[in-house]
This record gives structure tokens, C-alpha cells and sequence, in this order.
């Protein structure tokens, strides 16, 4: 009894989990599906060479949303590697302020935040253009590109450092042949945390981008808001494709007891 | 060992000017907006247009994101609590396995799948149709603040048991166990031991996903375009539709202050821990 239980619970949480991703799936290879029909009446991938033709407006979209979420990552890192260093291990004052600015993004509803970006944008011409969304993008990314930097470089033993100090390397020459490759894997995992969420961003792309900008999560907009379904589910499977792997991948090492310790 | 003060001072400019730039500054622009008229004069008038035409909108809000976050609780929680205190080995790894789906989708992406999952004639009434969990005539729409509640809680709950989870497994069995000896149940065990000893990790997860839940705009907006609306469209109404700055920065305060007593709530259990444990972490 208690097994039929277990089993009727654990059905559920799969069918409210998995189910909603089904049905996109399901909606991505429907040509025609009207109700009563509880099954699409007609299967086939009309709908993904329409969206995958070269001259297509959903691969334009998808090679911007790419290009734009390697150009924030790139930003993110240029500035977030030596930020991460001297929290982790310079003589700063006001260290604690500091980390509170860069915490702030998350502390703050985005959205008003965003309207007044592109308020202050349109005086610089910067709305509708890949550099105005790449540093819309950007600012939000800074907040795990930063954090987990000064992270990765605490976690790095300065007796290491020490030792290459002690046998002659110069500052610099420790930082990239000690500091910097041990301190790697973090940083990795934070660019591509950084590229994932520019390459998902919808609220600032919308404000900043829209309409000369068309990523593909405003394009997944424009089409479902159009009625469109099978283009908006076909653009938003190809959104998830990047996530999955990601989260395949990091699996290993995005354990729950890492996460717990933000915010202590 | 490590850069002297004034080369940390350098390394970290960049990154600090970037977010004073474009954070800081337009936050602190948001603020003041909320209380200027077009002209730049000082006014209120903002707020009593806020009041007017939102105050329902504003009630909505509220209600959908604090309905949310207390489900969220309560599942992550249950989640946690299974994985840590379950009984089946095989229910706890396909619970592991399962619940972490929504985490990394697209907030964009759980709407579209929402829209089409959660209508009328969507994929869940018609299972429970087929099932004969329901007849067809009492199938009816949850494309409204249900629906918005709905993909939150799908959304943000991985995130939350994620960390919850995490610092469950992290606790002393020690206690856990000789409470299980003493013939606790597991639903006692849970509530009464590990719940209290993981508050806090709980809390920062529901307030994160809390300001989450209040500046996403993609889920409100596909998923129920009708009035009352949550802020986040309201604010992009006035924008888009008729470039009122002052009333969407006066919306835009009003959902600061809702985040920010969320983490007053917070902060002052924090200070309360700190005060009973007698000495600062």
C-alpha cells in the first residue's frame, strides 16, 4: 500500500516536472493540432526547416543571441579576473561595501532598474545595439562572474603562491603560472553561468534591444505572442539545448553544499 | 603576500565602475524619478497615479509572489526532506534526478511551455481527461494569476531545494538519528530538527527567488496579458505604450519597498538568531 503510494507521488512530481517540457517538444513537431484531438493529427519538421533555413529570421536571431552572450562573457571576465584577485587576496578598504555593490543586481528587482538604463542609453544612442544590450547583459552577469571569482581565488592556497614567490617567479609570473590555472575551473564555470544567462535574457533585451536587436528569447516572444506556437516552442528548444548540456555538466560540481554557502 | 593597496584599488576599478555605471546609477536615477514630474519638479502626483490605477494591480502582485514563495517552501522542503530522511533508496535517486529539470530553463521558456501546458485544452486537463480524473466540461483555463503561480513554483522550486537540500545533507546525523531511536517519526524528525537547523539557508533561497519572482516580466506578460496585471507589465506599459517615467519609477518603488520588507523579515530573524546564540558568527 504505502509502495502503490510512493509510486502514485513520485508519477505526479514527474508528470508536473517533465510534463510542461513534453508539451513543447510534442508542439515543436505538430503541423496541425486542434482540439478534441488530444495528440497532434498531423507530425512532421515542417516548422523546423522554416525555422532553420539559412536565410531565416530565427537563425539571425540565434547567431546575435550567441554572439552577444560571448561578447558579455568576455566583458564579464575581463573585468571579474582581476576584480576577484584583489578581493580575494589585496589590501582593500571598504571590502565589505564592495562586495555588497556587486551583490547588488541580485538584492534589487531588475526590471525599473532596466527602464532607466534605457532611459539614460537613449542619450548615448546606445539603445539597439549590440553594445547597449552586451552591457545590460554584462551587468547582471557580474554578480556570479565576480563572486565566483573571488571565490575561486580564495580557494587557492597561498603557501603555493608562496613557494613560486620563494624560488623567484615575479608577481605577475605566479599569478599566470600558479594563481590563474588552479584558480581555472572556478572561473570557467562562472563564464559559462555568464554566457547561459545572456544568452537566456529577456527582461533587459526587451527594454534596451527591442526592436533593432531580435535575440531569440524576444523573437520566442514575438512568435508567441503572434500565435505562432511551433516557431516560439523550436526557438525555445534550441534555448535549452545550451542549459541541459550545462547542467549535465556541472552536475559534478554544482553540488547543493556550494550553493548553501552563498549568502552566509 | 598578494597586490599592495593601491594595485588592488586598480585590478578592481573596472568591474566597480561597470556596476556603479550601470546599476548604481540608474537605480539611484529610479529612485528620484519616482518622485519628479516630466518638468523635474518635485511631486508626489506619481505615487497618487500608482495608487489610482495599480493599487489592485499592486495587491495581485503581492498575493501571486508571496502565494508562490510559500509553495515553494513547502516543496522544497518536502524534497529535501526526502532526500535526506526517505526510506527508498530508488524513490531518493529519481527524486534527485527529477527535480532539478526546471533549474536551468529560461524563465521565457517556462512560460511558453506553461501557455500551452496549462490551457483549456492543454496537455494537463486533457491527461486528466484521459485518465478519468475529470470530465471534459469541468476542464477550464488556468492561463491567469494560477498559471503565474504555477510556473514560479515549477521555476524557482529546483533552485530553492537545490540549496536546501544541500545543507540538509550537510547536518550532523547524529541528532537526526537518536530523535529516529527515540522513535520520532520522519515528518517530526523533519519539522522539528532539520527544518530549524537549515532557516537560514531557506530564507536567503526564498528571498532570492522573491526578487526574482518580482522583476521577471516574460511570465505575466505570455502567460496573462489581461487586467490586473503583476508591476512588471505595468511598468513596461507605461513605457512602451506611453513613455510615463514617473509612474513606472513610482511602481518601480513600490516593488523595491515589497523586496525590501521581505528581507527586513529576514534580517531581523537573523539578528534575533545571532542575539540567542549570545555571540556573532
Amino acid at each position: 500500500m504505502k509502495w502503490i503510494l510512493r509510486a502514485a507521488v513520485l508519477a505526479s512530481i514527474v508528470f508536473f516536472v517533465l510534463g510542461p517540457l513534453a508539451n513543447l517538444a510534442i508542439w515543436s513537431v505538430a503541423e496541425q493540432w486542434f482540439w478534441p484531438h488530444r495528440l497532434p493529427s498531423q507530425w512532421g519538421f515542417r516548422f523546423w526547416e522554416v525555422v532553420f533555413r539559412p536565410t531565416g529570421r530565427a537563425m539571425e536571431a540565434l547567431w546575435l543571441s550567441i554572439w552577444i552572450a560571448l561578447l558579455t562573457t568576455a566583458v564579464c571576465l575581463a573585468v571579474s579576473i582581476p576584480a576577484g584577485y584583489a578581493l580575494a587576496r589585496g589590501r582593500l578598504p571598504w571590502r565589505p561595501v564592495v562586495m555588497l555593490v556587486f551583490l547588488l543586481p541580485q538584492a534589487f528587482p531588475n526590471l525599473p532598474v532596466y527602464i532607466n538604463i534605457a532611459r539614460i542609453f537613449f542619450e548615448f544612442d546606445l539603445n539597439g545595439t549590440v553594445a547597449g544590450v552586451v552591457m545590460v547583459h554584462a551587468v547582471h552577469g557580474l554578480v556570479f562572474s565576480v563572486w565566483i571569482a573571488t571565490a575561486a581565488f580564495a580557494a587557492v592556497d597561498p603557501e603555493l603562491e608562496q613557494a613560486a614567490r620563494n624560488m623567484g617567479a615575479s608577481g605577475p609570473r605566479t599569478f599566470f603560472e600558479v594563481t590563474l590555472p588552479l584558480a581555472l575551473p572556478g572561473i570557467v564555470a562562472s563564464a559559462i553561468f555568464v554566457f547561459l544567462e545572456s544568452l537566456d535574457e529577456f527582461t533587459g533585451s526587451y527594454f534596451v534591444g527591442a526592436p533593432e536587436i531580435r535575440t531569440l528569447p524576444l523573437l520566442l516572444y514575438s512568435a508567441g505572442a503572434g500565435g505562432n506556437i511551433q516557431i516560439a516552442a523550436i526557438s525555445a528548444l534550441i534555448l535549452l539545448v545550451p542549459s541541459i548540456l550545462f547542467m549535465l555538466l556541472v552536475e559534478r560540481f554544482l553540488k547543493g553544499e556550494v550553493l548553501a554557502k552563498m549568502g552566509r | 603576500m598578494g597586490p599592495t593597496r593601491g594595485i588592488s584599488i586598480v585590478l578592481i576599478a573596472p568591474a566597480l565602475a561597470m556596476a556603479l555605471a550601470l546599476f548604481v546609477y540608474p537605480l539611484g536615477y529610479s529612485l528620484i524619478g519616482a518622485f519628479q514630474d516630466r518638468g523635474g519638479a518635485w511631486t508626489l502626483a506619481n505615487f497618487v497615479r500608482a495608487w489610482e490605477l495599480y493599487r489592485l494591480d499592486t495587491l495581485y502582485t503581492v498575493v501571486i509572489v508571496g502565494v508562490s514563495t510559500l509553495l515553494i517552501a513547502v516543496f522544497s522542503i518536502a524534497i529535501g526532506g526526502y532526500l535526506t530522511l526517505g526510506s527508498s533508496p530508488l524513490a531518493r535517486k529519481l527524486l534527485d534526478w527529477i527535480y532539478r529539470w526546471p533549474l536551468f530553463v529560461p524563465f521565457i521558456v517556462a512560460a511558453l511551455c506553461m501557455r500551452t501546458f496549462l490551457g483549456r485544452n492543454g496537455m494537463m486537463n486533457n491527461s486528466f481527461v484521459f485518465l478519468g480524473l475529470m470530465d471534459q466540461e469541468s476542464a477550464q483555463s488556468f492561463l491567469d494569476w494560477r498559471g503565474i503561480v504555477v510556473t514560479f513554483v515549477w521555476k524557482q522550486t529546483p533552485f530553492v531545494t537545490l540549496m536546501v537540500a544541500g545543507a540538509m545533507l550537510g547536518l550532523d546525523r547524529s541528532t537526526i538519528d537518536a530523535a529516529r531511536n527515540l522513535g520520532a517519526s520522519r515528518l517530526r524528525v523533519l519539522l522539528e530538527i532539520v527544518v530549524p537547523q537549515i532557516r537560514r539557508t531557506l530564507a536567503v533561497g526564498l528571498i532570492l527567488s522573491f526578487v526574482t519572482m518580482m522583476s521577471v516580466l516574460s511570465v505575466p506578460i505570455m502567460l496573462s496579458g489581461q487586467s490586473p496585471s503583476m508591476l512588471t507589465v505595468n511598468m513596461a506599459w507605461r513605457i512602451n505604450s506611453i513613455g510615463d517615467y514617473g509612474t513606472a519609477n513610482a511602481l518601480g518603488f513600490v516593488s523595491y519597498l515589497l523586496t525590501g520588507l521581505a528581507a527586513w523579515f529576514y534580517l531581523r530573524e537573523a539578528v534575533r538568531d545571532k542575539a540567542a546564540q549570545g555571540a556573532p558568527r
